[in-house]
């Protein structure tokens, strides 16, 4: 049951002399369905309503989180925040005005075909118990699940200087597993786990002679990690496939263009960065071959919307052209604070967080080698698929990755598989090694449901799309 | 909010019917947020948010629904109606669950923790003097939290607490950095003043040129809140019981091969201090204690009541994601005056940051020094040292390369924040390890 707000009423009761009043309706509700092992885990229905009423008082925001939106709770709301930014301001590290939050109208909906209404509980849950038998392929497999969690989040924006922004999204996450173990030897394979399928759809998502298709390949191929080798050790080229790749940018690029964080803001937290203000513009990030994008426009990616939760209106930008660093991720009050051209990417996990800096779609452009040309290219490497590690340090720099599947490339071929295929080294050199960017062909679009940041913490949803890449001169390791 | 809880209880068993359960968990909060940035406010508010979650069981089948309580009765009331509405329809279309856990009356409990905090209207004047001339960064997180859970046959508990955390780091102009974090439930400016004033001091040494060392393996000192993180890697892939059955546990070695551990390292979950309630949220009530690995051998996994029927063992009473909740190691014999002089030359590491699993049935972490991080020789601190990786086995370092572990115990507080502010400690010692390898 969906509360209904009238926000302009909302916003016309408030009385509090601030310089400027906004107030954000989220609604989200998120439907998971699992079935491990071939019996239901989870059915589930989980509603979050409320609104952020925020105020600009003496050049300090002040805001106040509240699922009370009654006219007297907002209104209680708005005095309260107005206190806190009031008795801050004098103590503010930056002395904003109302063009922190620009003013827009408009209107954003996500693409889909079937609404989460075409498939039955019964259904899906059927659907899933089916994918589960065709994951389980052997005794060995000692664990196997399918599942998808259904997301509709509504959002509503608007603001005493004329905001009125409605945006409506509707995103499907899909995964399916299957663990092979013989003792403590044990081996996971997914279909890239819940980074593999974030997207903005509909239930059109539910092919079952894919899914089926997929289950029987990723069943198959935990057993065949049971008994394959350790991933070689030594420095090597690699290609890393686009599900993978997904991780890689968001870690060593995303993160690490935050302005807000260049900015100091998450020292205490997620950290700083290695990139520094001035480097904006002349910093070879990456290769002549390296293109990355900020694009909320991209259709059906986890992280497309038309507005972010500033209000300010959200267009594609460069970050990084030709390898050379353009372009940071910074929303308006970044914008304002640093002097530097930013993106809309203001951004809150919901009604009870303040937004910040968040990265939304950010993009590999395709290049121009086909999956053969770059296997072709590699006397001796490893191919790597689906990520089932990852960490990097407070400043962006020194990261590792573990993937669930590698195959060996021996002179130009792709030959035996190699379990636990791990990699590490750092951002700015590992980048501008990269050897072989994928086209179109090669391009998968990802994302993540769990990007963690901020004080107070905020998972937020992001998108990630990219072609499979080739990288020379790679530190590479297996396990144990 | 406890009146609201019960109002709202008691509304949504009446509405069941014969031959249905329900289950109800409550989480809830009234908090303050103030972020700093350069002994600066950056952004400040108030968060006032809560939570009902339902477990409807139903016709063999276990459903869940959850919705924002606020705090109208009568708009809740209709939504949690709304909400068994829903779930009875569902629990008519989705498969038997065999391994469902129905309700019981155990007991009740009440548990109300009275503090005198700091005012929401005076956070920000008691705060900011004494960080003034530093460049202090964090976040300040104060106010009440509330759990709760009852269900349809009578059981109900609640769990009321009011408590403060600012999580702070200090930064040197050459962007070395301390690490605080002053926590508690009673407010005294004096012994605030203090504590930021240590971390000060603690500054001058990471005004020092930071040093460069090379990979490879060093005899290595673990303050206690670079233990606590290593700890918390066991609550995911590690000590639970379902994880080790389904094949994704790094403790594998240990329940198949009868690989030990260290006989100086034991670990318990204690939920005597009550950091946090001893109930779930199945309202089941955890032992006191639980011995989860005695002097290096496995003792216990954490084992939910799903688990317990799932594979035919018996219930602990964990939370359903069987994560530890209150975890204490026990203190050895070393006393922190002396690590200097035992550890002679190596690492002595503050704290670690990003931890991931790099090969689980290894045991094998990575990650990498952070903060107070610093080179030793002949017993002395050298400088401060330059960020490194790591990857190495806790099964070598709480294990064969384990030399001593401290004799004082410090209190970590959960601070994260994710959807609403965390309860629970983790109680640990430093320890010193004879080999541990830095990567990159």
């Amino acid at each position: 049951m969906k509360q209904n707000i009238d926000l302009k009423e909302l916003l016309s009761a408030i009385d509090v002399p601030a310089q400027w009043v906004g107030i954000r309706e989220v609604y989200e509700a998120q439907t998971p369905r699992m079935i491990r092992d071939g019996v239901p885990v989870t059915n589930a229905r989980s509603v979050t309503h409320g609104v952020m009423v925020e105020v600009l008082a003496d050049g300090q925001f002040g805001y106040y989180g509240t699922p009370n939106m009654s006219v007297e709770g907002v209104s209680l709301a708005a005095e309260k925040a107005f206190q806190q930014a009031k008795v801050a301001s004098q103590h503010a590290l930056y002395n904003f005005d109302e063009s922190a939050r620009p003013s827009y109208k408009g209107e954003y909906k996500s693409p889909y075909i079937k609404d989460r209404n075409h498939l039955s509980a019964g259904s899906l849950n059927n659907l899933l118990l089916d994918a589960y038998n065709h994951l389980k392929v052997s005794d060995k497999i000692v664990s196997a699940s399918a599942l998808c969690q259904i997301i509709e989040t509504n959002f509503k924006f608007i603001s005493s200087n004329g905001s009125d922004i409605s945006q409506d999204f509707l995103m499907l996450e899909f995964d399916l597993s299957a663990t092979a173990a013989e003792g403590s030897n044990q081996q996971t394979r997914t279909f890239g786990g819940m980074r593999g399928t974030c997207r903005q759809m509909g239930m059109e998502y539910f092919d079952q002679y894919e899914i089926f298709a997929n289950a029987d390949r990723i069943g198959e191929q935990a057993l065949e990690l049971l008994s394959a080798d350790e991933c070689p050790t030594g420095e090597m080229d690699v290609i890393i496939a686009s599900d993978q790749m997904m991780l890689q940018i968001h870690e060593s690029i995303g993160h690490a263009l935050e302005v807000d964080r260049i900015l100091g803001d998450e020292r205490n937290y997620a950290g700083w960065s290695f990139v520094k203000l001035e480097d904006f513009g002349s910093l070879q990030y990456g290769s002549k071959l390296m293109n990355i994008t900020f694009d909320p426009t991209m259709e059906s990616e986890f992280a497309s919307y038309a507005f972010d939760d500033g209000g300010l209106k959200a267009t594609k930008e460069y970050l990084i052209k030709d390898g050379v660093l353009v372009r940071g991720l910074g929303g308006q009050e970044s914008q304002i604070r640093s002097g530097l051209d930013g993106v809309a990417n203001f951004r809150s996990s919901g009604w009870n967080r303040a937004p910040i800096d968040r990265m939304a779609n950010i993009n590999l452009e395709p290049g121009e080698s086909t999956l053969d040309d770059l296997i072709g290219s590699v006397d001796n490497g490893v191919y790597m698929e689906s990520n089932k590690s990852w960490s990097i340090d407070d400043y962006r720099n020194k990261f590792q990755f573990g993937c669930e599947y590698g195959k060996l490339i021996e002179n130009g071929r792709l030959t035996k598989t190699v379990k636990n295929p791990n990699y590490r080294g750092i951002s700015t050199p590992f980048w501008n090694n990269l050897k072989g960017v994928g086209n179109e062909d090669t391009f998968g679009i990802y994302g993540t449901p769990n990007c963690g940041k901020g004080e107070p913490n905020q998972i937020i949803r992001v998108g990630h799309a990219s072609p499979v890449c080739l990288f020379e001169n790679v530190q590479v390791f297996g396990g144990v | 909010m406890q009146n609201i809880f019960n109002d709202l209880s008691d509304e949504l068993f009446s509405y069941l019917k014969n031959g249905e359960y329900l289950v109800i968990s409550f989480v809830g909060e009234n908090s303050q947020f103030i972020r700093f940035n350069n002994a600066s406010v950056r952004q400040t508010g108030l968060v006032d948010d809560a939570a009902l979650s339902l477990k409807f069981i139903s016709n063999g089948r276990t459903c869940y629904g959850e919705f924002t309580v606020s705090g109208h009765n009568n708009i809740d009331i209709e939504k949690g109606r709304k909400e068994i509405d829903r779930m009875r329809i569902e629990s008519e279309e989705i498969p038997v669950d065999p391994f469902l856990v129905l309700p019981e009356n155990f007991a009740s409990s009440c548990d109300i923790k009275v503090s005198d905090g700091l005012p929401f209207e005076n956070a920000v004047d008691a705060l900011v003097p004494v960080m003034q001339g530093m460049d202090f960064v964090g976040i300040f997180a104060n106010g009440k939290m509330f759990r709760g859970n009852a269900n349809n046959l009578g059981q109900k508990h609640w769990y009321e607490t009011e408590s403060f955390c600012l999580d702070y780091s200090l930064v040197t102009s050459e962007h070395q950095m301390v690490k605080g974090c002053f926590a508690g439930n009673e407010w005294s400016q004096d012994e605030y003043e203090k504590y930021v004033l240590r971390s000060k001091r603690k500054l001058t040494l990471m005004e020092r040129k930071p040093i460069k060392v090379d990979t490879g393996k060093y005899r290595t000192w673990f303050e206690a809140a670079a233990v606590a993180d290593f700890l918390g890697m066991f609550s995911w892939n590690g000590i639970s019981e379902a994880s080790l059955r389904q094949g994704c546990s790094g403790f594998g070695r240990m329940r198949h091969e009868d690989v030990r551990l260290s006989p100086k390292f034991t670990i318990v979950e204690d939920f005597s201090q009550g950091f946090c309630p001893k109930f779930n949220s199945n309202g089941e009530v955890s032992p006191e204690f639980l011995s989860l690995i005695n002097k290096g051998k496995l003792d216990n996994t954490l084992v939910s009541s799903r688990s317990a029927k799932e594979y035919n063992v018996e219930s602990n009473y964990a939370e359903h994601g069987e994560y530890m909740r209150s975890p204490r190691m026990e203190p050895g014999n070393l006393n922190h005056d002396e690590v200097l002089k035992h550890l002679d030359k190596g690492l002595l590491l503050s704290n670690i940051h990003y931890l991931n699993w790099s090969d689980n049935s290894g045991g094998r972490i990575t990650g990498l020094t952070r903060y107070a991080c610093f080179w030793v020789e002949g017993g002395e601190i050298v400088a401060p040292i330059e960020t490194m990786r790591f990857d190495d086995s806790f099964y070598r370092f709480f294990g064969d390369q384990l030399c001593e572990v401290e004799n004082k115990l410090t209190v970590v507080p959960e601070v994260s924040t994710y959807g609403s502010r965390s309860l629970g400690v983790t109680t640990c010692p430093g320890i010193l390890v004879d080999s541990f390898a830095l990567t990159l």
